[in-house]
């Protein structure tokens, strides 16, 4: 279901057959033009909450929802916090293998297997003496790593396989971040990331040494298939896995499937 | 429905205010037509429980479900004149006077683009305690059909020599990342401008390799490539004639500036900030003479009010104010002419007029199949050519400052498409071979609020005027500078100083005393 409305969005933008996507159209530019504004994340009129009807009509109420949602944010920020106590007593590396491992991830050092917290999230230190050992792969799927957040990560100067398959809080931003990896990074799986679109996309050419990159399934993208043919030019030594070509391509009328229940006749 | 009628009459007792005045709400809210925008009551009260007035046109939807037609429209009507008659309505027995201002305001801000928005913005987030100063934005078209605003091309860059201007621009960036913190209203979805990080790349000639290399500062992260590196990089630009380019990495790119417009504009209004739409015609002064420590006589003047004249029409409202912020963008010469600034002997302080004048550019989009890819950074040639990719389908947008002679008139916002053919293509199409074959889609033209004395913009009050605080003159790099622009505007008026980013150097008075902050990288 999800697949087929996103076909016939795409295919209202791209014209049959044609790669050329419609001219920049002044639409926007029109008083009522906030549609393509804002993000397309669903009415928030439906389904008002007890909460919401309070804090319309108490100042209070509105005082107690603020909060509740400014420590949401907070939350994340202290996610993503540095631990410089750690970088300084046991090295950059030590300090990245320590953050992803604390929101959930899993890292692995050159020559070792994989170190993954477990259902309660806790997990051995003896990762701490492999000081001098650098990192070469991090899995950091669905942690809340954010743009703070990557200061750690970019501290990692081996750093060769990178996943950060639904994160929530990565987005173009981030993307732009990572140029510092460019001379180790070869793989990087960006697949379910809610808000990256293809804008960030195009600041990954400076990763000249990636061999994989995945961006499927990223519903922030208006055109998957294009946005893969473009992606796949601008990094001609790098294999990307994402949406058909022929997606969002709508058939001309010479080639719309016929019913070949019947055989036709000559 | 009478009960709820009356209620709602009750509960806006307390919140009343004086006749004539304009309510909470906005007519530019409602020419949008969305129902988040509720005017919103700042009680001066603040911690006891409090009922807030909602939009009476809310109510009148609900009410009416009796069937019937014609009943129900004049139950409709019978319902808004009983709201608007209990006490606290806006009752006027003889006419509408929603659309004319306030009577008085403590801040006026003259101009309602970007950065006149970004100072209500700060005003409205610095001020201690919250609800202590009411502002009001006057802006005469609420279309922005002609504002600089929407009509730029939209970039941010952190390259340029003059440090503030590199902080104005890192600390925008911050803003910009980080814009559904700073303007988020509750109930309404998040903005996404649309930032695509592409950065910006520098060309530079022999002559200018050197002033380039100097120009990397503190803070900004660019990277110098040789000619060599570039073509590796990029290999679709001919490199011949360009001995150095720097390349922006990072907080460098371009967005789209309608929809800051309307985020700063969204929250804004949720804050309290009042909106008119009418157009500043004069100012109510008065002089005194005063003594400086070195006892030299001096006239200062301080603004008393603002006559808004309202739009198509004759009638005009006088605002009583504190502060009047010149934030008129490309009109702002003559807003401060209207002020008195400039009256006086050539060569004097009083005879400083403030520099800021029209100047219209014109920008293209062109369609190119064979041109860059998606990595296409926002490109500036030596010859001050410029161009940046537009979507996904190949499309690119680009232009050309015109020199001093070739100034195009500008009363009007025609195009002039003999410009792209003689100024424009050709060094693009030098810099870039594929462009040799590219299709002209559409044009439009737009002003830069261009400061003749040196393009760097006007920021803090007039010596002498001193209750007019100016946020203008950008010429062309306003956009990208406007959200802190406006935190250092809000910063002067609230505490008499800058506090975050040191602008001393913009002030008004180095018109006078000659000092220039020439900026090297003005496209």
């Amino acid at each position: 279901m999800g697949s087929q409305t996103r076909t016939l969005w795409g295919s209202g933008r791209i014209g049959s057959l044609h790669l050329v996507a419609p001219v920049w159209n002044g639409g926007t530019r029109g008083i009522g033009g906030l549609s393509r504004v804002v993000a397309p994340e669903g009415n928030q009129k439906k389904g008002r909450s007890l909460l919401q009807f309070l804090a319309d009509r108490f100042y209070d109420v509105e005082a107690l929802r603020d909060h509740l949602l400014r420590k949401q944010v907070s939350k994340v920020h202290q996610k993503n916090r540095p631990f410089n106590h750690i970088n300084q007593r046991y090295g950059p590396y030590v300090a990245g293998a320590y953050f992803i491992l604390k929101q959930g991830g899993a890292v692995r050092f050159q020559g070792r297997e994989w170190i993954r917290p477990n259902q309660r999230g806790h997990f051995s230190l003896d990762f701490l003496k492999l000081q001098a050992v650098p990192v070469e792969a991090v899995d950091a799927s669905g942690c809340a790593i954010n743009y703070q957040g990557l200061d750690s990560l970019l501290a990692l100067k081996e750093l060769q396989s990178l996943w950060l398959q639904r994160c929530p809080h990565v987005d173009d931003w981030c993307l732009s971040r990572l140029h510092p990896l460019a001379s180790s990074l070869q793989e990087l799986s960006l697949a379910g990331c809610p808000r990256v679109s293809e804008r960030g996309l195009a600041c990954l050419h400076h990763l000249w040494n990636l061999r994989r990159l995945d961006i499927s399934d990223l519903p922030a993208v208006s055109s998957p298939g294009l946005t893969r043919i473009l992606v796949e030019e601008m990094l001609p030594s790098c294999e990307v896995l994402g949406a058909d070509w022929a997606q969002g391509l709508k058939l001309g009328p010479e080639e719309q499937p016929r019913d070949t229940a019947g055989p036709t006749p000559a | 429905m009478l009960r709820r009628t009356l209620l709602l009459g009750l509960c806006r007792g307390p919140l009343g205010r004086g006749l004539g005045t304009h309510r909470g709400g906005s007519i530019l809210g409602k020419v949008e037509g969305r129902g988040g925008y509720r005017g919103s009551w700042m009680a001066p009260s603040s911690s006891s429980v409090t009922f807030r007035t909602q939009d009476p046109a809310h109510d009148v939807k609900t009410v009416g479900r009796l069937g019937g037609g014609d009943r129900d429209g004049k139950m409709s009507e019978i319902k808004k004149k009983i709201q608007s008659i209990l006490p606290g309505g806006d009752w006027n027995p003889l006419y509408d006077t929603s659309y004319l201002p306030p009577e008085g305001s403590d801040v006026v801000i003259v101009g309602g683009g970007v950065l006149g928005l970004s100072v209500a913005y700060w005003l409205k987030k610095l001020e201690k305690p919250r609800g202590a100063i009411r502002v009001l934005v006057v802006e005469r078209d609420h279309t922005y059909s002609r504002a600089s605003t929407v009509l730029s091309v939209g970039g941010i860059r952190q390259q340029f020599s003059v440090p503030e201007n590199v902080q104005l621009s890192l600390f925008s960036v911050d803003f910009l990342r980080n814009i559904n913190e700073y303007l988020a209203v509750a109930d309404d979805p998040p903005l996404d401008i649309q930032f695509n990080p592409s950065g910006y790349l520098l060309l530079a000639s022999e002559k200018g390799a050197a002033i380039m290399e100097n120009n990397v500062k503190e803070g900004a992260k660019v990277c110098l490539m040789s000619p060599e590196q570039l073509r590796n990089k990029f290999p679709w630009i001919n490199t011949e004639g360009v001995a150095l380019a720097s390349y922006g990495m990072e907080h460098e790119g371009w967005f789209d500036p309608w929809c800051l417009l309307q985020g700063l504009r969204r929250k804004v209004q949720s804050m309290g900030v009042l909106f008119c739409r009418g157009e500043v015609t004069r100012f109510v002064s008065s002089s005194n003479l005063m003594k400086t420590a070195s006892g030299e006589e001096v006239n200062l003047k301080r603004i008393h009010e603002v006559h808004v004249k309202i739009d198509q029409s004759l009638e005009y409202q006088p605002v009583e104010c504190a502060i009047v912020v010149n934030a008129a963008g490309a009109w702002s010469g003559q807003v401060a002419e209207l002020a008195g600034i400039g009256n006086g002997p050539p060569g004097t302080l009083q005879g400083t007029k403030l520099p800021v004048e029209l100047r219209k550019r014109y920008v293209y989009l062109w369609h190119c199949p064979q041109g860059p890819g998606l990595e296409t950074p926002f490109v500036i040639d030596p010859s001050g050519t410029y161009f940046r990719r537009e979507g996904l389908g190949h499309n690119y947008l680009g232009g050309c400052s015109p020199t001093e002679e070739e100034e195009p008139d500008p009363g009007n916002l025609e195009v002039d498409h003999d410009f792209f053919q003689d100024r424009v293509w050709p060094p693009l199409a030098q810099r870039v071979p594929a462009f040799e074959t590219l299709k002209v889609r559409s044009a439009w033209a737009g002003y830069y609020d261009y400061n003749t004395f040196d393009q760097n913009g006007v920021v803090g009050p007039h010596p002498l005027v001193i209750n007019m605080y100016f946020a203008t003159g950008f010429s062309g790099h306003g956009l990208q500078q406007a959200p802190a622009v406006g935190r250092a505007v809000a910063e002067m008026v609230l505490e008499g100083h800058f506090q975050t980013i040191n602008l001393s150097s913009f002030l008004f008075s180095r018109f006078y005393s000659g000092e220039k902050v020439q900026e090297h990288n003005i496209i």
